[in-house]
């Protein structure tokens, strides 16, 4: 059988990740030094895992309801509410496989072919093959770095057409570590009232914010909640990643849609994951500060490092990047990493994984301990000293 | 300080300005921090953990029981003193329960170590007992496992 002819246009035409072609090659270098990952290096704090454990010896092993158990949704509530000022109701609250699948249904919730999404670049990579496959229009807008890589008032209106069915806003930001506070959420905000565009705002990173006041939900501002999804999960704040657990949180008839179509293609997001959340969200505020007091030194030190290297760094004030520009040495970001990969092996993705104009950054993960950041910053260091480059 | 002292039992290889950036202080405040935990002995010394079992050379540890007789001045610290000096010792600790000291050596045999309790150990005038053991492999020590690390198996994305 030919499958060219036979496989789904739409699914061809979604971007592949940019990450992983990249990855594969210093998969099978001996002795690379990865500073690849997007997910934390802890472990799942203890009592989490006991806690799954313990519901499997109970024999609590079935489907649980399709939006999600509603003990964990209730403490889902409690918690938007403890650390993010949010109030929601557990009917508007349903638990997905990540938040990955919360994003893929909230987009398919709301898109019909033609509408389109404003997607603010460099951005984590799955809005815009998720938007493609659903027949929707991608709408880039690139984010600055004299911004501070944040989305401003003036780029959003300019994007908005009366097409425009969905803003995604990916603040803590993978890749760049860009925060949006109350006041630039203020300002988005006030575009934003009176249309009829929902925020998909995508809050996996909302635990790990540095050096100021906590993260702010865009829809804790007044008149936004309707009209915004917050997307959130366990797998940052908790190291939880291969639970594959997330939740979206927002208007009633949104959620109850979503729902429906999580009951066609899930079912039910795992029984023993959702379990184990209660715990996390019940006892764990000590381990997930104690966590963020870690990447926040080591976010530290990889700024300090860059800086002196000469690879000037914005300082990224949430998730567990940084974003170094590289565009003083003259080449392109895949021509850096990829001679920084052959060269020195060590591996970090270049910024244009993430859109077109992260071209000049790459991003750095520090979800690595010390050592392992002191190794591979010694490695850059050496390599731009080679070039003639520092 | 507590914080110091925390990374820098995880690795002694941080420089004062590496500290300085990841504390958020200054550099100077850093020095005069590590100046202070010198002087007061809060900081005993910088060392490398080596695996000699990986390296393959001989040499075998053993851990020590000693019942001793306390003195009426000074208690256990002046046969402590003079176990301490043995440079063959590596830790020396006092213990509640069974026994009193609790001592880790080194040596180059099985024999070596026998020779050194049998010898030296044993005809200290206060000593009334000891009980050998000798290790046979080591798993963790001082906080760090020693195995080969597992790969690191997470995935770029
Ligand atoms: C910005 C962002 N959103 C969502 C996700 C998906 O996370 P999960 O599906 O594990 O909750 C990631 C993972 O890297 C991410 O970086």
């Amino acid at each position: 059988m030919d499958y060219s002819s036979l496989l789904s246009k739409r699914a061809k035409e979604m971007r592949p990740s940019g990450i992983r072609r990249f990855f594969d090659i210093a998969a099978e270098m001996k002795d690379c030094i990865s500073l690849g990952v997007g997910e934390p290096d802890f472990k799942t704090p203890w009592a989490v895992r006991e806690a799954g454990i313990t519901s499997l010896e109970r024999g609590r092993t079935c489907y649980t309801s399709n939006i999600g158990l509603k003990e964990l949704r209730v403490e889902i509530c409690r918690y938007l509410k403890r650390r993010m000022q949010l109030e929601y109701t557990p009917e508007q609250v349903m638990v997905t496989v990540g938040g990955s699948e919360a994003i893929d249904l909230c987009i398919r919730a709301l898109i019909e072919p033609g509408d389109e999404v404003i997607i603010p670049e460099p951005c984590y990579v799955s809005y815009q093959p998720i938007t493609t496959l659903t027949g929707g229009v991608p709408v880039s807008v690139p984010l600055k770095a004299e911004n501070g890589f944040r989305l401003t008032a003036d780029q959003l209106k300019a994007a908005i057409t009366p097409r425009t069915k969905i803003l995604i806003l990916p603040f803590p930001s993978n890749p760049t570590g860009a925060v949006m506070r109350r006041e630039h959420l203020e300002e988005l905000a006030k575009v934003l009232r009176g249309t009829n565009v929902t925020v998909l705002s995508d809050e996996i990173y909302a635990e790990l914010t540095y050096g100021y006041d906590r993260h702010v939900s865009i829809a804790s501002l007044p008149e936004m909640a309707e009209r915004t999804l917050v997307i959130n999960g366990f797998s940052k704040a908790y190291a939880m990643t291969g639970w594959r657990l997330g939740f979206a949180c927002g208007p009633k008839p949104l959620i109850d849609i979503m729902v429906k179509i999580h009951q066609s293609c899930i079912m039910c997001a795992p029984t023993t994951s959702q379990y184990a959340a209660v715990t996390a969200l019940r006892e764990c505020d000590e381990q997930i500060e104690e966590m963020r007091t870690q990447y926040d030194m080591r976010r530290r030190y990889l700024v300090k490092r860059f800086n002196e290297m000469g690879l000037t760094c914005f300082e990224p004030e949430g998730a567990f990047y940084v974003f170094p520009c590289i565009r003083s040495t003259g080449m392109t970001s895949e021509d850096f990493c990829q001679q920084l990969l052959y060269g020195k092996k060590v591996a970090v993705v270049p910024g244009t994984a993430f859109g077109d104009c992260g071209e000049g950054f790459v991003r750095v993960s520090y979800a690595y301990s010390v050592e392992h950041l002191q190794e591979a910053t010694k490695r850059i260091e050496s390599f731009l000293k080679e070039k003639g480059l520092q | 300080m507590e914080q110091i002292l925390k990374l820098l039992e995880q690795n002694a290889r941080l420089s004062a300005e590496d500290l300085a950036a990841m504390l958020d202080k200054p550099v100077e405040e850093i020095a005069a921090l590590l100046d202070e935990a010198a002087d007061k002995g809060y900081i005993r010394g910088y060392r490398t953990l080596v695996d000699w079992e990986a390296l393959g050379t001989n040499t075998v540890r053993a851990v020590i029981e000693l019942q001793v007789k306390p003195k009426k001045s000074r208690g256990f610290d002046e046969i402590a003193d003079i176990i301490a000096d043995f440079d063959e010792v590596e830790s020396l600790m006092l213990i509640s329960g069974g026994y009193d000291l609790q001592l880790v050596m080194k040596g180059r045999s099985f024999q070596e170590i026998a020779l050194f309790v049998a010898k030296r150990l044993s005809p200290l005038d206060d000593v009334l007992s000891t009980a050998t053991h000798f290790v046979l492999h080591t798993y963790k020590k001082d906080g760090a496992r020693y195995v080969t690390e597992e790969p690191d198996e997470r995935e770029c994305n």
